[in-house]
């Protein structure tokens, strides 16, 4: 990374601690939703940006966390062990779906993910007596940590802030260990890399179980905060929405997911004015982006600031497939 | 007895308009590899160009055909030109997002522009039910099958028989070999998505009066028609047409045999069961270019 991105990364953690501060009860709950949904898409980008491949389960792997996590704490366990099982559920999940569509062929993982959410909705909506149907569960208590209790909005929101600067710095180490090089070389040359000896096959398959992993415990944030989950959340809208979070912020850059909650969280609320046009100018906007821009903002930064340096294109972590020169 | 015979013709029925669906679905991806997200909001359009027609004071037949027009130009035409031309030469994968906010962007229209409540939209035949071998169907499905019948008939012999077809096959098989003989590739490639247009819109004249005219419409028959291609083969006509058959019959009998509540589970049991056992769908082939 260079000067100018450390300069950024520093001035965008000082807002992200300052910020509540100066924000109403309803500014905080949507700031902490960008820090929840943040988390999610960091766990989709591993999957479209790494492995290029197209997940729709996102949300279906939130929602999992998130029930998960309402029912145990309900039941009296801990929160943190909870959380822990909602990541690992999801894990495996994640794991025996992309089984067998990884097995197969590119592009079959985009429409069994997308039958497996509608599978996931279906068995929310209908098994009453674990997830208590269309009525949701109400009353999700947040937990009290080390004594420290999350209680209030301010309180929860450093909370998910914490959760989230762990869960990427967790995830920024694993992608910088030579064991998470693999999966970089995957997204930059995959012919490459399967002639050079990498199971692209098993890394792309781990890609995604990570990833719906991080989906799940973005799940188990996501059921305190809201402290109500129902079905309909966690369908098929939430899978797209995460997906065009990651293309939006720029798939494949790390920062990419940030960038793309934050649109995703705060442009709804900045186009209030056009009332019901919101989604149809959303959509109009990805469209255009995706033809003269499919590296998505980060991309459209970076080629900006190389057009005005016009120096070596920016350092090869950070490249997307497509534009290189 | 009676009752199975009665699901079976009104599954085949809902079953013809998905392979409809599925056949175009599968020809855009032949010949130009684009994975239509946006499919099923294809086939949800049209219903509302031909209320929109009628609202204008035209009869029904004529505001199908000005409708059928109308989405060639659309979803045709201006769908080739302004969404696929720009993004193919990035790939697969924006193209799929373009199209998956496609779909959103038609959803959101179809909202906005006309009504977010489900419009009542004209049969093709009265509805009245006739008796056959002591089963009671309804003539809305026999007509319903007829079309789609001679519709299906009308490719075959559109891509079989003419000259024209057998191009647009040579250039879903092979384009640089299709463009050495001399075939106009880019030409060929236009009139399947023409094709596929006219396809959807019969399709959304058929499914319309069944599910009404409602913006949301496109989620279930996309879903389908992704379904009935891969169950039937990815890169097959026929397949296609299998699969949307079998899926319409399944889930009529499957409602009614094993658990309405989980109706729309059984398809994608079965999805998960031909990627294992049958990746390449029950009639596909391999694929030859994998990369």
């Amino acid at each position: 990374m260079n000067r100018f991105g450390a300069i950024a990364l520093g001035a965008a953690a000082i807002v992200a601690i300052v910020a509540p501060f100066f924000l109403r009860r309803y500014g905080i709950y949507l700031i902490s939703m960008w820090a929840v949904l943040t988390i999610a898409a960091i766990g989709l980008n591993l999957t479209l940006g790494y492995a290029g491949q197209v997940s729709l389960a996102q949300g279906a792997f939130v929602g999992i966390g998130a029930y998960t996590v309402a029912l145990l704490t309900q039941a009296g366990w801990p929160y943190p062990v909870a959380f822990v099982c909602a990541g690992a559920l999801c894990f495996a999940i994640g794991w025996l779906l992309g089984y067998p569509a990884l097995r197969v062929q590119h592009h079959y993982l985009a429409f069994v993910t997308l039958a497996f959410t509608t599978l996931v909705f279906l068995v929310l909506r209908n098994e009453e007596w674990l997830t208590n149907g269309i009525y949701g569960i109400n009353g999700i208590d947040r937990p009290v940590l080390f004594g420290w209790s999350t209680g209030s909005a301010l309180d929860f929101y450093f909370f998910c802030l914490g959760m989230l600067a762990f869960l990427s710095a967790t995830t920024w180490w694993m992608l910088r260990s030579p064991w998470g090089r693999a999966f970089l070389a995957l997204r930059e040359n995959p012919i490459r890399a399967l002639s050079l000896g990498l199971d692209t096959r098993r890394y792309t398959l781990m890609a995604f179980a990570i990833g719906s992993s991080l989906g799940g415990m973005a799940g188990a944030l996501y059921a305190p905060l809201v402290q109500f989950i129902e079905p309909n959340s966690f369908a098929l809208g939430l899978s797209f929405n995460l997906l065009l979070m990651v293309i939006v912020g720029g798939s494949g850059f790390f920062f990419g997911p940030f960038v793309g909650a934050l649109v995703a969280v705060l442009l709804p609320e900045w186009t209030r004015f056009t009332e019901g046009y919101y989604l149809l100018i959303y959509a109009a906007l990805v469209m255009v982006m995706m033809a003269f821009c499919p590296s998505g903002l980060l991309g459209l930064v970076g080629r900006v600031s190389k057009a005005m340096t016009r120096r070596a294109p920016s350092p090869p972590l950070l490249r997307v497939e497509g534009t290189d020169p | 007895m009676e009752s199975f015979i009665q699901l079976l013709v009104s599954g085949l029925a809902t079953g013809a308009i998905y392979a409809l669906i599925a056949v175009g679905f599968s020809l855009l991806w032949q010949t130009s590899h684009t994975i239509n997200f946006a499919q099923g909001e294809f086939v949800m359009l049209p219903a509302f160009f031909i209320l929109a027609v009628m609202n204008a004071g035209a009869p029904f037949w004529l505001a199908a055909l000005i409708g059928i027009v109308l989405s060639v130009i659309v979803l045709g035409l201006l769908f080739k030109v302004v969404i696929v031309d720009p993004m193919l030469k990035y790939g697969v994968l924006p193209l799929v997002i373009s199209t998956i906010a496609l779909s959103l962007f038609l959803k959101e229209a179809a909202k906005d522009f006309y009504s977010s409540q489900a419009q009542p939209f004209p049969t093709l035949v009265p509805a009245t039910d006739l008796a056959v071998f002591g089963a009671v169907v309804s003539t809305q499905s026999l007509a319903v099958l007829a079309v789609a019948i001679t519709t299906v008939v009308a490719l075959h012999l559109l891509l079989h028989k003419t000259r024209l077809g057998r191009s647009m096959q040579a250039t879903a098989q092979n384009p640089t070999l299709a463009k050495i003989l001399g075939i106009q590739v880019e030409r060929m490639v236009l009139y399947t998505f023409l094709l596929n247009a006219v396809l959807v819109a019969i399709a959304s004249i058929l499914i319309t009066p069944i599910y009404l005219a409602k913006f949301t419409n496109g989620e279930v028959l996309g879903m389908a028609a992704f379904l009935a291609a891969i169950i039937g083969g990815f890169n097959q006509v026929r397949g296609a047409i299998l699969g949307g058959l079998i899926l319409g019959v399944l889930d009529n009998l499957s409602a009614v045999y094993l658990s309405s509540q989980y109706r729309g589970a059984f398809p994608l049991l079965i999805l998960i069961a031909v990627i294992l056992l049958r990746p390449h769908g029950l009639l596909g082939r391999a694929e030859e270019r994998t990369v």
